[in-house]
């Protein structure tokens, strides 16, 4: 089998169509630069009838939503989740990693939170505060110009609080809170926690005449038709397409970066999908977005001379200090929230409502802080709906169990009438918790796969036994009966496993030091000037906050420094 | 591969090789609705992938249930939610056919359907020296008003398969009743529809002790202004 090469040569070689690599062919595309993107997932536009879910009844799916072939269910748009076909990962005795890819144009970001926290000054910094893990070489001075681009070009909902480590941005207006959101303001501020309008990237009001304005259908998880949330599809990658700024290559694979003589990068080799055929692509930079892990397993299996740990590892730090956001919830009976009136209460897809870490961990026995998000209200149902609804009769001394006028009774009574809270965290970096090469196994491409290792500590789990007495605190404060029992210490106060929250960061960590980090300041490999990252790899430390703000804002700020450096000829 | 022939592939893939239309030319259409436009029907494809779709075709052609399996949940199906003056039995919602359905996608639930109507003719044929579709409806009822409700002080292990098994029947009634037209009208569901959200509608919040903060409303989206497009001042402050 001959590897096929084209004779072309890009200035920017992007893998990856997600977040940060579609940030970074935004910028690159606009500056004149002839891009590629290589994205290893099919085509997918938001507003294209064929494969959309957006407003489809649950009835339309003989499963009636059931999460058999799609984790989060039928209309979620991510086309893999933890597991994908013929993809496997492996992971090192006593580990449970969990490893979420989304095989698709605009990738993660079709089916996201949308939740869009920027990182606070101390964020940049909390080596200085706690001693634990590095401090990144940026300052949140030197991020927040992008950050405030940012905001303006994608747009942001939220509201203007002053906290000084959860900066306001420009924000577009919030939605109102709806019922259960007024409970839950209601219960945290009885617990002394704080709560405030939550900061979502929909538009609640018109940006720009490319996209639509929401439309309140609380089915972001399912892509906008009308453009009217972020996903890297839609606002970066298909106008960039159409607008004839970006060559996309889709269903390519990519295997690892090529190099030269001098070790620098000379472009990407990758697998069609279609044809199973190697090909290869020539760019003057490579720019690798195809998300922490991803990105990490591309740079280990670029082995040359130059390289012989992988490119960009002679620190051997590649893949090293990966961390997930912690989390842990709980959720609760709201017997004020019975036989209610029923309504269109749809609202945006996920929280008006959030509370921002409020605590100062210097009076805590874990070293990190956490925010809570809620849940509630009056969701379509879909499969598991009436699961057990009888048994809610036990909280208000009724007859559980029963068939009939009174199963519909019971069905009308509880509906709506739950919250739920769930605490995300952060994790402290460790150099052992870490995805490297399993050389015994191959992809269905013939590609080594990742081997996870990853252990949480006594830093996470006290944070989690936090969380719990936080929520059972919330919900007493609602007036409302928590399900089930509280988590023990045996069971780590119900955190999850890791790579469960999906913030997945730190793989290539960014530094001043080679020989500790991965990449420099501007998220350049210290071993390869032509070869970025733009994922969250770079992240020298999580935040208690979501981690796509913070991947565009450095992609934006990655890409103008390439294209500088290209105009100096420095790389 | 560009674009257009990942379409064409996800079309062809999609409509189990039917002719496309309009999917040729330039290589970044249809992005706009132009395969409906083409006269391509998207009826029934609920956003599948070509795989998901050839998996439901597979699942379409098994059969799991036999004849009399299927009876008797009908039976049951109809004790849970009969029909009512204002809404349709379970079987007018067709739920013992997403039974059907739902066993073959989540194989999990097979066996203890199968065999909770085995324990259920047993019962049935213990008692009444018939199987429990042949039973007059008040010996029906007779039995099912023995499992479909907590042995809370354990005066019936015997029971208690039977119990699972009209739970579990019982669990999925409810969710193939309730994820239908018919079901949505009985629960009164009311969203899925493009709407402008302005808050919680006065006549329901006075019926609850919460309430709006004036100093958080005022953060809040004027729907009056939302197709204003939105300019800030150097402050991040909203000037439209």
């Amino acid at each position: 089998m001959q590897i096929k090469k084209s004779t072309k040569e890009y200035d920017a070689i992007i893998v990856g169509s997600g977040a940060g690599g579609g940030m970074a062919a935004d910028v690159l595309s606009k500056a004149g630069l002839k891009v590629a993107v290589v994205e290893a997932g099919p085509f997918f536009d938001p507003k294209d009838p064929v494969t959309m879910t957006q407003m489809k009844w649950p009835w339309e799916s003989p499963r009636r939503g059931a999460s058999t072939t799609r984790a989060f269910g039928d209309y979620d748009m991510s086309y893999g989740d933890w597991e994908v076909d013929g993809e496997p990962y492996t992971q090192s005795e006593g580990t449970k990693f969990m490893w979420w890819r989304s095989r698709m144009l605009g990738g993660r970001t079709n089916h996201w939170g949308r939740i869009s926290l920027r990182f606070g000054p101390d964020d940049f910094k909390h080596r200085d505060i706690d001693g634990l893990g590095e401090n990144w070489p940026i300052t949140y001075e030197e991020l927040k110009p992008y950050y405030d681009k940012l905001d303006k070009q994608v747009g942001v909902f939220g509201s203007k609080e002053g906290l000084r480590n959860d900066p306001d941005g420009f924000f577009l207006p919030a939605p109102k809170p709806r019922l259960h959101e007024l409970y839950y303001i209601k219960g945290a501020k009885k617990a002394g926690v704080s709560a405030i309008p939550s900061r979502l990237s929909i538009l609640t009001k018109k940006l720009n005449d490319d996209r639509g304005v929401c439309f309140y259908c609380r089915q972001c998880s399912r892509s906008c038709r009308v453009y009217a949330d972020f996903s890297s599809s839609s606002v970066f990658i298909i106008p960039g397409v159409d607008g004839g700024r970006i060559d996309l290559y889709v269903n390519s694979m990519v295997r690892t970066v090529t190099t030269n003589d001098e070790g620098l990068a000379t472009g990407v080799s990758y697998i069609n999908k279609e044809d199973r055929m190697e090909y290869e692509l020539k760019g003057k930079t490579v720019v690798l977005g195809a998300s922490a892990c991803s990105s990490a397993r591309i740079l280990l299996n670029s082995k040359s001379k130059q390289h012989p740990n992988g490119l960009g590892n002679s620190s051997d730090v590649v893949g090293r200090y990966l961390h997930d956001s912690t989390g842990a919830g709980r959720s609760a009976f709201i017997p004020a929230l019975m036989d209610r009136k029923l309504y269109n209460e749809d609202g945006v897809g996920g929280l008006h409502v959030y509370s921002p870490w409020w605590l100062d961990n210097k009076k805590l026995d874990f070293p990190r802080g956490y925010h809570i998000e809620q849940w509630g209200g009056l969701g379509m149902p879909a499969y598991g709906f009436g699961f057990d609804v009888s048994g809610m009769n036990k909280y208000i001394g009724g007859a559980v169990g029963g068939y009939g006028d009174k199963l519909r009774k019971d069905v009308k009574k509880f509906f709506g009438a739950t919250i739920g809270m769930a605490g995300r965290g952060e994790s402290i970096a460790k150099r052992e918790n870490r995805c490297e090469i399993d050389p015994t196994t191959v992809d269905q491409f013939g590609i080594p796969v990742l081997k996870f290792t990853y252990q949480w500590s006594d830093y996470e789990i006290l944070q989690a036994k936090h969380m719990q007495d936080t929520f059972e605190e919330i919900i007493d404060g609602m007036g409302g009966i928590a399900f089930g029992d509280k988590p023990t210490k045996e069971q780590n106060y119900g955190l999850l496993a890791p790579g469960q929250i999906i913030h997945e960061v730190g793989t290539t960590r960014m530094g001043n030091d080679p020989k500790q980090f991965v990449t420099n300041k501007y998220c350049q490999l210290h071993d390869a000037k032509n070869v970025f990252i733009v994922d969250a790899g770079p992240f020298t430390s999580q935040a208690d906050k979501n981690c796509t703000w913070t991947i565009m804002a450095l992609a934006m700020r990655t890409s103008e420094y390439i294209v500088s450096e290209l105009k100096k000829q420095n790389i | 591969m560009d674009r257009r022939n990942t379409i064409k592939t996800l079309l062809v893939g999609t409509l189990g090789g039917a002719a496309v239309v309009g999917v040729g030319g330039c290589k970044t259409e249809p992005t706009d609705g132009s395969a409906i436009e083409a006269g391509v029907s998207t009826e029934g494809l609920y956003g599948r992938t070509p795989e998901e779709l050839l998996r439901d075709e597979r699942l379409n052609k098994e059969v799991y249930f036999n004849e009399a399996e299927l009876g008797t949940i009908a039976i049951l199906c109809d004790i849970i939610l009969p029909a009512t003056p204002t809404a349709g039995s379970a079987t007018a919602a067709k739920v013992p056919e997403f039974i059907e359905f739902i066993v073959k996608d989540l194989p999990y639930h097979q066996l203890p359907i199968r065999g909770g109507l085995m324990w259920l003719n047993s019962e049935s044929n213990r008692r009444y020296e018939k199987v429990f579709s042949e039973l007059s409806e008040a010996e029906q009822v007779s039995i099912v008003d023995d499992i479909a409700y907590p042995d809370e002080d354990g005066k019936f292990p015997e029971r208690a398969p039977g119990m699972a098994f009209f739970n579990l029947l019982r669990n999925l009634t409810l969710t193939g009743y309730y994820t239908t037209r018919m079901g949505f009208d009985d629960l009164g569901y009311q969203g899925n529809f493009p709407n402008v959200w302005d808050g919680v509608p006065a006549e329901v919040l006075k019926d609850h002790d919460v309430d709006y903060d004036p100093e958080w409303l005022a953060k809040c989206v004027n729907q009056e202004k939302r197709m204003d497009t939105a300019k800030w001042d150097d402050e991040g402050n909203l000037l439209t």
